[in-house]
């Protein structure tokens, strides 16, 4: 017992110095998982309350490029529109139920309070949380394409793990055809994600655009992502493809959150099936 | 009491200059100074250990809930806030009983500077490998803490040499 008191005596320091690092060590670990993370993150009353105080001033330093980038996405969707109007017209003999009518997504706007990009692993706080609706594994864009998953929400605020985040994992394919791969990023560029695990026999060129593929319950299929930039040549297990994203990760103002209402549906098929 | 007050001061002064300010200089696009490590410069010798050690474990925690970095910074500060001691002794040549009496600012400059270098690139290297977690970037870990040590070490000698200045 002597020695026992004697030891912690001597190393009294050192033990309460292992034993703060180690729960420092443990925060660490939770955060890297994307299923655990829950104590240290930004969507807290406190810190979310600082940083949408902070975004709201800095926010009119770029109202002219958020303004231009509204006018394009209005421009595109009018010009989708008068593309539908264009077939409602010709056809003369559809029929429009509006009881067949079947939504599958639910759109929320929101803004971005805290961007980073120039980690390993990237995270984005947005002004929606569970009050409004937003949950767990819930897509995130912007009107030129991805930005993220919905990770960690609160009352009011939301963790967004960004596409730069080298555990995010999401399904993508060739515009001009159904070849799919799963796009990562590997850390370096914040510009250029990579594309991995397509076939080899895809025909790849420079310039192809990227979008999402829809095989996962959570993206919906068709959002733009980027155009091919560098080709590996060599024939590799690892089939990787560089990609550049249409989005300036480091220039990011208003997103989308997507809802995907079909979600616990396809879940719970997916679950039956495996049994 | 009134030593007590100024501590307080420096960590609330610390946390929010790099938390507001200098998390969003981003140089060139990943390069950060992180100076809030002066609290562990300039905390007194003389005070409780415990209360030192816990008080620098606190403050990386209130880094990380800011930045979304889990722990990260909270083990690096608290490393260097233990090894302190240790290059007190290697670099000042120290004993226990001259503690009370020690401050940064009446020793040689040759020595302060060997001090704060280590420190500083210990707590950044510590810090970049966690936040890049793997051995495929190794240069850039490298590379990010040399810049970033540099940046954080201007900073540092540049406000310590201006505050000495007015008084």
């Amino acid at each position: 017992m002597q020695q026992i008191i004697y030891f912690f005596q001597k190393f009294k320091y050192f033990l309460f110095f292992i034993f703060l690092e180690i729960i420092a060590l443990a925060f660490t670990f939770n955060n890297l998982n994307f299923q655990k993370s829950k104590f240290i993150n930004s969507a807290n009353s406190i810190t979310g309350g600082i940083y949408s105080t902070i975004s709201n001033t800095s926010e009119y330093f770029n109202l002219k490029e958020q303004n231009a980038l509204l006018a394009e996405e209005n421009n595109r969707l009018k010009n989708l529109l008068q593309k539908q109007n264009s077939i409602v017209n010709t056809a003369d003999s559809i029929v429009i139920d509006s009881l067949k009518y079947y939504q599958k997504y639910i759109y929320t706007v929101a803004k971005i309070n805290k961007n980073e990009y120039s980690k390993a692993f990237n995270f984005l706080l947005i002004n929606k949380g569970s009050n409004q609706g937003i949950g767990k594994e819930m897509a995130v864009i912007n009107s030129k394409g991805i930005i993220g998953i919905t990770e960690n929400t609160s009352s009011g605020y939301t963790r967004v793990q960004s596409i730069l985040n080298r555990n995010s994992k999401i399904n993508a394919r060739l515009k001009n055809n159904f070849y799919f791969g799963t796009l990562q990023w590997d850390g370096k560029d914040y510009n250029t994600v990579q594309l991995h695990d397509i076939p080899r026999q895809a025909p790849l060129k420079i310039g192809d655009t990227i979008e999402t593929g829809g095989k996962s319950t959570i993206f919906p299929e068709g959002i733009p992502i980027g155009t091919i930039s560098k080709i590996n040549q060599r024939n590799t297990v690892d089939n990787k493809v560089d990609i550049t994203l249409f989005n300036d990760m480091s220039n990011l103002g208003y997103v989308y959150v997507i809802k995907s209402l079909d979600k616990t549906e396809i879940r719970t098929l997916q679950a039956t099936e495996n049994e | 009491m009134n030593k007590t007050l100024n501590n307080g001061l420096l960590f609330v002064f610390l946390l929010l200059l790099q938390v507001f300010v200098l998390n969003n200089i981003k140089f060139s696009g990943f390069i950060n100074p992180y100076l809030y490590i002066a609290f562990v410069f300039l905390y007194p010798l003389k005070e409780n250990r415990f209360a030192f050690l816990f008080l620098s474990f606190l403050l990386g925690l209130c880094i990380d809930f800011f930045s979304d970095s889990g722990g990260i910074h909270a083990f690096s500060t608290l490393c260097i806030a233990y090894l302190r001691l240790f290059f007190v002794k290697i670099y000042f040549r120290k004993l226990p009983a001259d503690y009370p009496f020690f401050n940064l600012r009446s020793e040689a400059f040759g020595k302060v500077f060997n001090y704060v270098v280590t420190l500083t690139v210990i707590h950044h290297l510590i810090y970049f490998s966690f936040i890049n977690f793997s051995f495929q970037n190794i240069t850039m870990v490298l590379l990010n803490t040399l810049y970033s040590s540099i940046f954080t070490l201007i900073l540092f000698f540049s406000g310590t040499y201006i505050f000495t200045k007015s008084q």
